[in-house]
């Protein structure tokens, strides 16, 4: 009778501990609304969201700049990042020797725990010189250095080890019957990876990307420290970026006096929540139709 | 081409040894596997069956520290040997695994996906292809009105006979098959055999079993392996029947296993 009572106790406990992390988000979601009300009150919607005026003492809070800055900086990231993790992702699962890839899993999760400073210090030190001195004028323009590809490249490299990781993993799982099956009909290594393996293992890679893209959208620290944060949109990925996270970050608990800032700031964060999920929502859906077309 | 050949054996082994790390898998091993027969190979479990059947198409490349010695010759040529297309060599040879591996594609590409990789492109060969190899392994009438659907939707026996259309369709000399019918229904099994039997007039198959009874049925020569060595080899009648090794009249009596 009481190891009855004590199994439905620990079921209802751990469902309790298990809604904790989906309630946390609910409860952000519903604070940054409650506090973003009242610029939602004083301004319509579109003009917040598509407008690229910001000029808080003038009480004009468009985001448009920021979501922009955003949406170029992990663009960028994702481009670079892709391909690179992928050709090294199918490097380490498919054509490495077993020694070094159990060598190399290690140092790929040290990255990961690298502090984002440390990536924006290598950013300001390294990327931005780089690319205002040699990139740059290789590609005829001038550049101060601090913009959208210099931030793009430090992302892609902080997202690489998450994206390498799980991608490695994922094609581990990839029975060796079915490689055998393709070697057997005379494909080589590669016609196999690249028609069997890959479209076995691309429901797990679109994860894994989606993983590394949850990261670069909230990335704060180090793409605070190279985008330049000059709010204007981009028109090319030499000019300065200025993300949402950078926008929080830098503005939130200064200049607080001026009416309507603290609710934009959070208005900011609220949208920069929901491109997140929208963007998880998205690649969810995707997931489910290429598992379908896969199987 | 291959009635030229009929009289030399397709697969000769010579000396064959294979190492996995320490573990001395295959000891020494010469065997001539005939043309346009069944070759069982028999053995207990861990005896290097598997191994063998995979040293004809060179899959045992893929074992982390796999060393080979000596030679298998596949229509007189080393396949060992230094520079040799291993595409080609395994080009000559269907596979049929323990079990059944469709490629994640719909049955139509699983079929066409070897004559893709070798360069045919044409639409309409490779609707014929298809339709043939499927026709060849017996499960043309089943699938005919969903070529497009997922390989993975069909049945266990199904998709075995589907692999088996899918190595017929680049052209094998030769089917090589790992426990073919193990994971398979007692009827699935048997629509396996029948085929093999109807193949074998322009086939040779060796067929890698446990079942003593699927050998007896299906076997024109067997090959007995025990702990890496070979113990006997020679037609399915002489081996069944009258053993000179004591060790076989054992192993097909059932007293081993």
């Amino acid at each position: 009778m009481i190891r009855l009572v004590k199994d439905k106790l620990a079921g209802a406990g751990m469902l309790a501990l298990a809604g904790v992390p989906g309630l946390v988000v609910f409860a952000m979601i519903l604070g940054l609304y409650g506090r973003s009300r009242p610029i939602l009150a004083a301004k319509p919607l579109s003009e917040l969201l598509f407008s690229s005026s910001w000029h808080p003492l003038r009480g004009e809070f468009g985001l448009f700049t920021f979501i922009m800055g955003t949406l170029w900086v992990t663009a960028v990231a994702v481009a670079i990042a892709i391909p690179l993790c992928l050709l090294a992702s199918i490097y380490l699962a498919e054509y490495a020797p077993r020694r070094l890839r159990e060598w190399t899993a290690p140092l790929i999760d040290l990255l990961a725990g690298i502090p984002s400073v440390v990536f924006g210090v290598w950013g300001v030190l390294v990327v931005v010189p780089l690319i205002k001195n040699h990139v740059a004028p290789l590609a005829g323009v001038s550049s101060s250095g601090y913009c959208v590809l210099a931030a793009g490249i430090v992302l892609a490299v902080m997202v690489f080890p998450v994206i390498v990781h799980v991608s490695v993993e994922v094609l581990k799982t990839v029975p060796n019957e079915v490689r055998e099956a393709s070697l057997a009909l005379g494909a080589t290594r590669w016609q196999t990876i690249r028609h069997v393996v890959m479209r076995k293992a691309m429901p797990g890679v679109i994860a894994a990307v989606v993983l590394g893209l949850s990261r670069a959208f909230g990335e704060t620290m180090a793409v605070l420290m190279v985008a330049g944060n000059v709010a204007a949109v981009p028109k090319t990925v030499f000019d300065p970026a200025y993300p949402l996270p950078a926008l929080i970050a830098n503005k939130y608990g200064e200049m607080l006096s001026v009416p309507m800032y603290d609710s934009a700031l959070l208005l900011a964060a609220l949208a920069l929540l929901m491109v997140v999920l929208l963007v998880n929502v998205a690649a969810r859906a995707i997931l489910l139709r290429v598992e379908r077309s896969v199987q | 081409m291959r009635g030229a050949m009929d009289h030399d054996p397709p697969i000769r082994v010579k000396n064959l040894n294979i190492y996995y790390g320490r573990e001395h898998a295959l000891k020494n091993i010469s065997v001539d596997i005939p043309g346009r027969t069944i070759t069982a190979i028999i053995g207990p479990s861990g005896c290097g069956k598997t191994t063998l059947l995979k040293s004809f198409n060179r899959l045992v490349d893929l074992a982390d520290g796999v060393a080979v010695s000596g030679e298998v010759l596949v229509d007189g040529e080393n396949i060992y040997a230094p520079g040799v297309d291993v595409t080609r060599v395994r080009k000559k040879m269907g596979l049929l695994s323990q079990k059944p591996y469709p490629l994640p594609m719909s049955i139509y590409n699983n079929v066409a996906y070897g004559p893709r990789i070798h360069g045919t492109k044409k639409r309409g060969e490779l609707d014929r292809i298809v339709e043939r190899r499927l026709r060849e392994s017996g499960l043309w009438d089943e699938v005919r009105d969903r070529l497009h659907a997922p390989a993975s939707k069909l049945s266990l026996g199904q998709q075995q006979r589907l692999c088996l259309a899918r190595g017929l369709a680049v052209e094998p000399e030769i089917i090589l098959c790992d426990e073919p019918t193990s994971a398979l229904d007692p009827v699935s099994s048997r629509r396996i055999e029948e085929r093999f039997r109807e193949l074998k007039s322009s086939y040779t198959i060796v067929v890698v079993t446990h079942i003593l009874r699927q050998a007896k049925r299906l076997a024109d020569y067997v090959i007995f392996l025990y702990l890496g060595e070979l113990v006997e080899h020679g037609p399915a009648g002489k081996i069944f029947e009258e053993p000179e090794q004591a060790m076989t009249r054992e192993y097909v009596k059932g007293s081993i296993s």
